[in-house]
């Protein structure tokens, strides 16, 4: 027996479970003013300690040269622990947009003429882009640059290692050049207070109606589950949208964090982050048995977020394994794409990988929490 | 207009042949065959965990049977539970309304659900038929008991479906919400609608048209009250003690103890100032018997037994017959 779909029912059902679920959240003055006031005491709390030591960040070169002298002064970069050479980009536009899209950290650039210059004494320029987004990831590297260098080009007897540096190294910091860690911390802030809210909220949400007994009654009435997962997720997106605006706002008081990017761009992959999350979330309130075990599921997946995502600890400073599970956390990718567009100006073409990935765990969890979801009490 | 509104229920409101439920292991539902016919308020009893609960949610598609198969309003319990639920109200065992949602907006969420026309006015009327005119903006878990009860029930026939299903709904709720509940749901039958209904109590069972006993996950009888106690083929003895300067309760005790380790008699009952004397075989029961009828202070008489006689007998029975 096949009915034709029933799409005024599925639409008149969801908003039936959205109004209730507003009701409901209405009701529960403890959450409602959580929601409110973690984001804001974190803001204030978070916002000023966080340090790190960062190695291996991920660097361009852009050589123009191939001589002794060049060789020698990546061959330098490469034995610190600072930099890893990842990149050689063909021309400064590729080089550009790499460092914009979040690729690499550093552009090391050794113009033409570089050593020939050295040994007449001209003092050359070295030119050294900086990411200092994250000031604490670039600021020890760029610390030790000058040294490193050096020492390298007196090695190899370019230079006399007593004397005084016979070339200039020239550094950018971009995107942050005052090196405030607040402008890479708010960011940080917005992504994982919105991973910690949204799952909390959605986790509980159907272990909450197992529990209390509504369930067994919801799960008789003429509903599919699909129309109750998004009749308990839609109040929460903009529950979402409510807390980014309010850590933003406060961002940009409390830290004047700029907005260099799309404001547009930046709305919509927030939406996709909110929906990834409340989606992952839902999959845990449909694994777990209660509530408590809810909660535990979210705390163990909210460790790895913090601490692999970039907010607490430089992507670039994490082993191989470690970057993998990173790439798999939805807050890594929003954590590139907020400081792009907050900080950079990044464009949708700079961001398009993170946002494909976004989309990608929002659909795979989504998916999970539909085959989950028990239409039966078997 | 509601689906429900359009949809013509069969003679027979629940059929089902051969249902079994497991737990693991444990085999809660074994077998079972009933049929209860349209406009029907059938009783569903047994003691705690034989399986009725489970029953209940198998017939509206909560819960797959492991075995068996069936139909519930004409429609298969395995394949068609979707449309099933559409025209069933389920009534849990326990209260399951929103408690931080007020009535009115329990209410509400359900008629949405279904997709009852203009939901507001359908909940007021629910409202105003369920005497709960007053209490529209109190949370439903604010309400006492009887009222939550009441509610509960409410919620299940707005949508207008056709077969009510009720787990245990008088259970905790005072004689006369009980009594206002079962002429609620006789005047619900009286207009078509077929009701399963669980319950413990005697009083209960006998308001219903028919009833089926189950224990254990066995259905061990079915049929009207008098079919049942008849088909139980129990004989039941009742002693009145009189009330001359003894104890009368010392009185029971002693005759209680003296009876029944006498392998004729299957049960002894105190019931106030009298004892009830069950057996299966009269002539046996007759001999075991003899010896006190002539005891002074005693008077015996032959009763047909009660439902309740009749139910603990079935359950020592069914005991046995499992160990
Ligand atoms: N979901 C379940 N998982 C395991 N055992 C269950 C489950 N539901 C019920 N049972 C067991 O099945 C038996 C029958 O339960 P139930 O149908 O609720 O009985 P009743 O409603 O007659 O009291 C009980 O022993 C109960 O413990
Ligand atoms: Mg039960």
């Amino acid at each position: 027996m096949s009915a034709p779909p029933d799409i005024a029912g599925f639409f008149r059902r969801v908003a039936a479970m959205v109004r209730k679920e507003f009701i409901q959240l209405r009701r529960d003055r403890v959450t409602f003013a959580t929601m409110i006031a973690i984001p804001l005491l974190q803001l204030i709390l978070f916002g000023y300690a966080i340090n790190t030591t960062p190695r291996h960040l991920p660097t361009a070169v852009l050589v123009h040269e191939n001589t002794a002298a060049s060789r020698a002064i990546l061959a330098a970069l490469k034995n610190t622990a600072f930099f890893s050479l990842t990149h050689e980009p063909a021309d400064d536009a590729e080089a550009e947009h790499l460092i914009r899209g979040g690729d690499v950290l550093f552009l090391v650039e050794i113009p033409a003429g570089f050593e020939r210059a050295l040994r007449r004494g001209e003092t050359p320029q070295l030119l050294v882009a900086a990411d200092a987004t994250d000031p604490v990831a670039s600021g020890n590297a760029l610390g030790a640059l000058s040294g490193v260098v050096s020492s390298a080009l007196a090695r190899e007897r370019f230079v006399d290692a007593a004397g005084t540096a016979p070339f200039e190294i020239v550094q950018h910091r971009r995107y942050n050049p005052a090196g405030t860690s607040q402008l890479n911390i708010v960011p940080g802030l917005l992504g994982t207070i919105l991973t910690m809210t949204m799952l909390i909220f959605t986790a509980l949400s159907v272990t909450r109606e197992t529990e209390r007994g509504t369930m067994e009654s919801l799960l008789s009435m003429p509903i599919h589950p699909v129309e109750i997962m998004l009749g308990k997720i839609i109040p929460y997106v903009l529950v979402g949208v409510m807390q980014g605006v309010l850590i933003l706002g406060a961002g940009m008081i409390l830290f004047s964090v700029p907005l260099e990017g799309s404001l547009l761009l930046l709305s919509a992959g927030t939406l996709l982050f909110i929906t990834a999350n409340l989606a992952t979330g839902y999959t845990f309130s449909t694994l777990a048995q209660n509530q408590l075990q809810a909660v535990q599921m979210t705390f163990m997946y909210f460790l790895p977020n913090i601490l692999l995502s970039g907010f607490m600890f430089p992507f670039a400073g994490m082993p191989v394994w470690a970057q993998w599970i990173s790439e798999c956390l939805p807050l890594t990718h929003y954590l590139r794409m907020v400081r792009g567009i907050l900080l950079k100006n990044a464009g949708f073409a700079d961001l398009q990988s993170d946002i494909a990935i976004l989309a990608v765990l929002m659909l795979v969890s989504m998916g999970i929490a539909v085959a989950r979801f028990r239409q039966t009490l078997d | 207009m509601t689906a429900a509104g359009a949809f013509a229920p069969p003679e027979v409101a629940i059929s089902v042949e051969g249902l079994s439920k497991k737990f693991g292991d444990r085999l809660v539902v074994d077998n079972l065959t009933m049929s209860v016919r349209r406009g029907q308020i059938y009783g569903f009893l047994g003691p705690n965990g034989s399986g009725k609960t489970t029953t209940i949610r198998m017939l509206c598609g909560l819960l797959t049977p492991d075995a068996g198969h069936g139909t519930c309003l004409g429609l298969d319990i395995r394949t068609q539970s979707r449309e099933i639920r559409k025209h069933v109200g389920y009534m849990t065992q326990k209260f399951s309304l929103y408690t931080d949602l007020s009535v009115r907006e329990n209410l509400e969420f359900v008629a949405r659900l279904y997709g009852v026309p203009r939901p507001e006015d359908a909940a007021q009327q629910a409202l105003v038929r369920l005497g709960l005119e007053g209490r529209g903006r109190q949370l439903a878990g604010e309400l006492s008991g009887g009222w939550k009860q009441r509610l509960a029930l409410g919620a299940c026939i707005l949508p207008a479906p056709q077969l009510l299903l009720l787990d245990e709904p008088t259970a905790g709720v005072d004689p006369q919400a009980r009594r206002e509940f079962w002429a609620q749901i006789h005047d619900l039958a009286a207009e078509g609608l077929t009701v399963l209904v669980s319950t413990h109590y005697m009083d209960e069972a006998e308001r219903c048209h028919e009833i089926a006993y189950i224990a254990y996950g066995h259905l061990l009888a079915r049929g009207t009250v008098a079919e049942v106690v008849a088909g139980s083929g129990l004989v039941t003895y009742v002693v009145d003690v009189a009330r001359d300067g003894r104890d009368p309760g010392a009185v029971i005790a002693a005759l209680s103890k003296a009876l029944s380790g006498n392998p004729a008699v299957k049960m002894v009952a105190p019931f106030g100032i009298s004892l009830h004397v069950s057996g299966h075989d009269a002539d046996a029961l007759e001999a075991a018997i003899a010896p006190f009828r002539a005891q002074e202070g005693l008077s015996w008489r032959r009763e047909t037994a009660t439902l309740e006689d009749v139910f603990i007998d079935l359950m020592m029975r069914s005991q046995d017959m499992l160990r």
